[in-house]
C-alpha cells in the first residue's frame, strides 16, 4: 500500500496540531483527574468542523480521505487520548450507516453527526460477547412497523452521551449471531433505553463508557439498517474499517510521550549533566522515536488500504492496530522510566499516557483478535484457508 | 460597509531569525505567521461581520510572494478576498516605503475602515497606521481595545490612564486595535477549504500608481548594523542555605538595584 502525504494533509495537521496544544493539552490532566467528559472540547471541535469529516459535503461533512482522517485523531490524541475520542467514536457509531445505510437513513441522521449537534455511539458488546461476538443476546422482535428491542450492552463508548447509537440485535435467535443479527439505528430519547451504569476506568477516563438496557424500545422498522441477519457482516466490516481509528490513536499517544520524555531528558539534570546525556537515555529516546515512526507509517499504509477498499485491507488494518497498539504501551511505559520517579506521579502527563495507552490493547477487537484476523488473511492468501 | 484589514507577514515569534548578508531579515530561514497583532485586527473586523454591522471584509498585504499564503490563513478565519502587493522594487520597504504602498492600494481598494495590529511582531515600529492616515489625509484611531460602527462613524475605545475614553470620527477612517479585542479565533477546517477558492490579487508596484522611483527618493531609514542580543549575565543561584538567609539574600540584592 502507498500513500503520500499531500500540502492538504500537512495543512491539516498544522491546523489541527495548533488546536490541540493550545486548547486540548492544558485540559488533558484535568479531564482525567474528573473523570467527565470535556463538552467544551466536543464544541470546540464541532465549532472547528472536525466532527465531520467522515460525511459527505452534501451532508454538511468535510468528506475527507482515509489519511486525513487518521492524522486528525492522532494529533488530537498526542494531547489527551479521550478528546481523541469523540471523532473516533462518532465515526464509529456512524460507520454502520455508510456503510450498509440508505439515502434516507443518511438524509436523516448525517447532518446532526456531522455538525456535532448529535454524538453517536456503537453498540455490539454484551457481557458475556466481548471477542465471542456471535453469542451476542440481545433481541429485536418484529411487531408491525416496528421491532421491540430487549436486552443490554456493555462497554459501550459514549453510550450514555449519544443521541444516536448504532445496536445489534437477534432477529433470529434459531440462527445464532452469525446469520441471525440485523442492525438498527435507535435514538436515545426512545422511551425503555437506559445508560443506567458508567464504568470506573484506569484510562481514557474523561470518555464514558457504559452499560445499556433495552426495555421494550420500539425502533421504527424504517431504521433497520440492510437486510435481517446482516448484522453480524455489518459489524465486522465496521470494525475493519474503525481499527484503523484506534491505530491512530496509539501512534497519538505514543508520539506524546516521546515528546514528553524527549523535552524532559534534555532538561533534567543528574550527576552534573542532562539525562539526555547518557547514552543508556538516549538508547530508548531513540527506540521509542522510531518504534513510534516505524508504527506511523503502518497506519498510514492501512489508511491507504481502505481508501483503495482493498480486498485484504482487514490485514492492513489489524496488523496496524496491533503494532500501534503495543507500540504505545511500550512506548509510554518506557516513557514513564525515563522521566523517573516524575513519571509516576500526576505532576507530568506520562503516567495518564500510560493508563490511556492500555485500552488500544483491548478496544475494538483485543491484540490476540487481531492476531487471529491477520493470520486468516494470511492463510487465505496462501490457499489455506482457516479452521473456523 | 466594508473593511480592509492590512495584515503582514512575519516569522514565527519564536524562530530564530538570521540575517542576509546585506543586513536583512532572511525570510526564507524561519516559519512565517500573520503578524499575531494583525489577528487581532482580523478577529475585530470579522467580529463586525458576524453582527452584521460591516457587508465586507478584505485583506491587504504588502510582501515578497510568499506573504500570499498569510493571506490565504487570513482568508481561512473569514472574509471574502484578498490582495497582495509584491514587487521586487519593494524588498527591504521601510515603515515610510510600507505606508506609502499601503496608502496607494487603499485608495484602489476605499474601504470604510482599514483596519491594522498595533505593531508588528518583527519590526515593531507601530509607525504604519499613522503614516498611511497621513498619507491619505484621513482620521486615524489608533490603539483600540474595540471597534464601533455606526451613523456614518467609527469609534474606538482605547485604553486610558483614568480608564477608557470613547474617540469618535467621521467615516472613512484608519484604526489600528490591540489585544485587548479578546482572542483571535480559530480556523475551521472549512474556513481552510473555502479559502482556497476566495480571490487572492496580486498587484504590482505599478498597479497602484507607483514606481521604484517614488520609493527610492523617500528611503528614510537604512539598517547599518544588525547583530543579535547580547549574552545575559549568568544567573546568581542561591543555593544550600536556610530559607531565612536566602531571603535576606534576596532582599540585599534587589535593595543593591534600588528595587525595594
Amino acid at each position: 500500500m502507498t500513500y503520500r502525504l499531500t500540502d492538504e494533509h500537512l495543512e491539516l495537521r498544522a491546523m489541527v496540531r495548533e488546536l490541540a496544544e493550545e486548547r486540548i493539552a492544558p485540559r488533558a490532566a484535568g479531564i482525567d483527574e474528573s473523570a467527565e467528559f470535556p463538552w467544551d472540547l466536543k464544541e470546540l471541535l464541532a465549532q472547528q468542523d472536525l466532527l465531520g469529516t467522515a460525511f459527505g459535503e452534501a451532508y454538511g461533512g468535510t468528506d475527507l480521505d482515509q489519511l486525513s482522517q487518521v492524522i486528525l485523531v492522532e494529533e488530537i490524541a498526542r494531547a489527551d487520548a479521550t478528546t481523541s475520542l469523540i471523532p473516533i467514536v462518532q465515526k464509529l457509531g456512524a460507520l454502520p450507516i455508510l456503510l450498509a445505510g440508505n439515502d434516507e437513513q443518511k438524509t436523516r441522521y448525517f447532518p446532526r453527526l456531522a455538525s456535532g449537534e448529535w454524538l453517536a455511539a456503537f453498540a455490539l458488546t454484551e457481557a458475556a460477547a466481548g471477542s465471542d461476538v456471535a453469542s451476542n443476546r440481545m433481541r429485536a422482535t418484529r411487531d408491525g412497523d416496528d421491532y421491540v428491542l430487549n436486552g443490554s450492552k456493555r462497554f459501550i463508548t459514549h453510550g450514555s452521551i449519544a443521541n444516536l447509537i448504532t445496536a445489534f440485535a437477534l432477529t433470529d435467535p434459531e440462527a445464532g449471531g452469525r446469520k441471525g443479527m440485523s442492525a438498527f439505528i435507535v435514538e436515545t430519547d426512545t422511551p425503555g433505553f437506559a445508560a443506567p451504569r458508567v464504568e470506573h476506568k484506569m484510562g481514557i477516563r474523561g470518555s464514558p463508557t457504559a452499560e445499556l438496557t433495552f426495555d421494550d424500545v420500539r425502533v421504527p422498522a424504517a431504521n433497520r439498517l440492510g437486510d435481517e441477519g446482516e448484522g453480524f457482516k455489518i459489524a465486522m466490516a465496521t470494525l475493519d474499517r474503525s481499527r484503523l481509528a484506534i491505530a491512530a490513536q496509539a501512534v497519538g499517544i505514543s508520539q506524546g510521550a516521546v515528546d514528553a520524555a524527549l523535552s524532559y531528558a534534555a532538561d533534567r539534570q543528574q550527576f552534573g549533566q542532562r539525562v539526555s546525556d547518557f547514552q543508556g537515555i538516549q538508547f530508548m529516546l531513540a527506540d521509542m522515536a522510531s518504534q513510534t515512526e516505524a508504527a506511523r507509517q503502518l497506519t498510514y499504509a492501512a489508511a491507504a488500504a481502505i481508501e483503495a477498499d482493498a480486498p485484504d485491507l482487514p490485514y492492513w488494518t489489524s496488523s496496524a492496530k496491533l503494532v500501534a497498539g503495543d507500540t504505545a504501551m511500550r512506548v509510554t511505559t518506557d516513557a514513564v522510566q525515563v522521566l523517573g520517579g516524575y513519571g509516576y506521579i500526576t505532576e507530568y502527563p506520562v503516567e495518564r499516557m500510560m493508563r490511556d495507552a492500555k485500552i488500544t490493547q483491548l478496544y475494538e477487537g483485543t491484540q490476540q483478535i487481531q492476531r487471529l484476523i491477520v493470520a486468516r488473511q494470511l492463510l487465505a492468501r496462501a490457499g489455506a484457508g482457516a479452521r473456523r | 460597509m466594508k473593511i480592509v484589514v492590512c495584515i503582514k507577514q512575519v516569522p514565527a515569534t519564536t524562530a530564530e531569525k538570521r540575517y542576509t548578508d546585506d543586513l536583512r531579515l532572511d525570510r526564507a530561514s524561519a516559519e512565517a505567521i500573520i503578524n499575531p497583532l494583525d489577528e487581532y485586527a482580523i478577529e475585530q473586523a470579522l467580529r463586525l461581520l458576524d453582527a452584521g454591522t460591516v457587508d465586507e471584509v478584505g485583506y491587504l498585504s504588502m510582501g515578497p510572494e510568499q506573504a500570499g499564503e498569510a493571506l490565504r490563513r487570513a482568508l481561512a478565519m473569514g472574509g471574502e478576498s484578498a490582495t497582495l502587493v509584491t514587487d521586487p522594487a519593494l524588498a527591504g520597504a521601510d515603515e515610510w516605503a510600507t505606508a506609502a504602498v499601503l496608502a496607494a492600494a487603499l485608495d484602489k481598494l476605499a474601504p470604510d475602515v482599514a483596519l491594522m495590529g498595533m505593531a508588528s511582531d518583527d519590526a515593531r515600529g507601530s509607525l504604519v497606521p499613522g503614516a498611511v492616515a497621513a498619507r491619505r489625509n484621513l482620521p486615524l484611531l489608533s490603539y483600540g481595545a474595540e471597534l464601533a460602527l455606526a451613523d456614518g462613524q467609527a469609534r474606538i475605545r482605547r485604553l486610558s490612564p483614568t480608564g477608557f475614553d470613547w474617540i469618535a470620527a467621521p467615516l472613512p477612517v484608519v484604526a489600528s486595535v490591540t489585544d485587548q479585542v479578546g482572542e483571535p479565533r480559530y480556523a475551521s477546517l472549512k474556513g481552510i477549504m473555502a479559502a482556497k477558492r476566495k480571490p487572492l490579487d496580486t498587484w504590482s508596484l505599478a498597479d497602484v500608481g507607483l514606481s521604484a522611483e517614488d520609493l527610492r527618493s523617500g528611503a528614510l531609514t537604512r539598517v547599518t548594523d544588525a547583530r543579535p542580543p547580547e549574552a545575559k549575565p549568568p544567573t546568581e543561584r542561591i543555593e544550600n542555605v536556610s530559607a531565612d538567609e536566602a531571603a535576606a539574600k534576596i532582599a540585599d540584592w534587589l535593595a543593591a538595584r534600588k528595587l525595594v
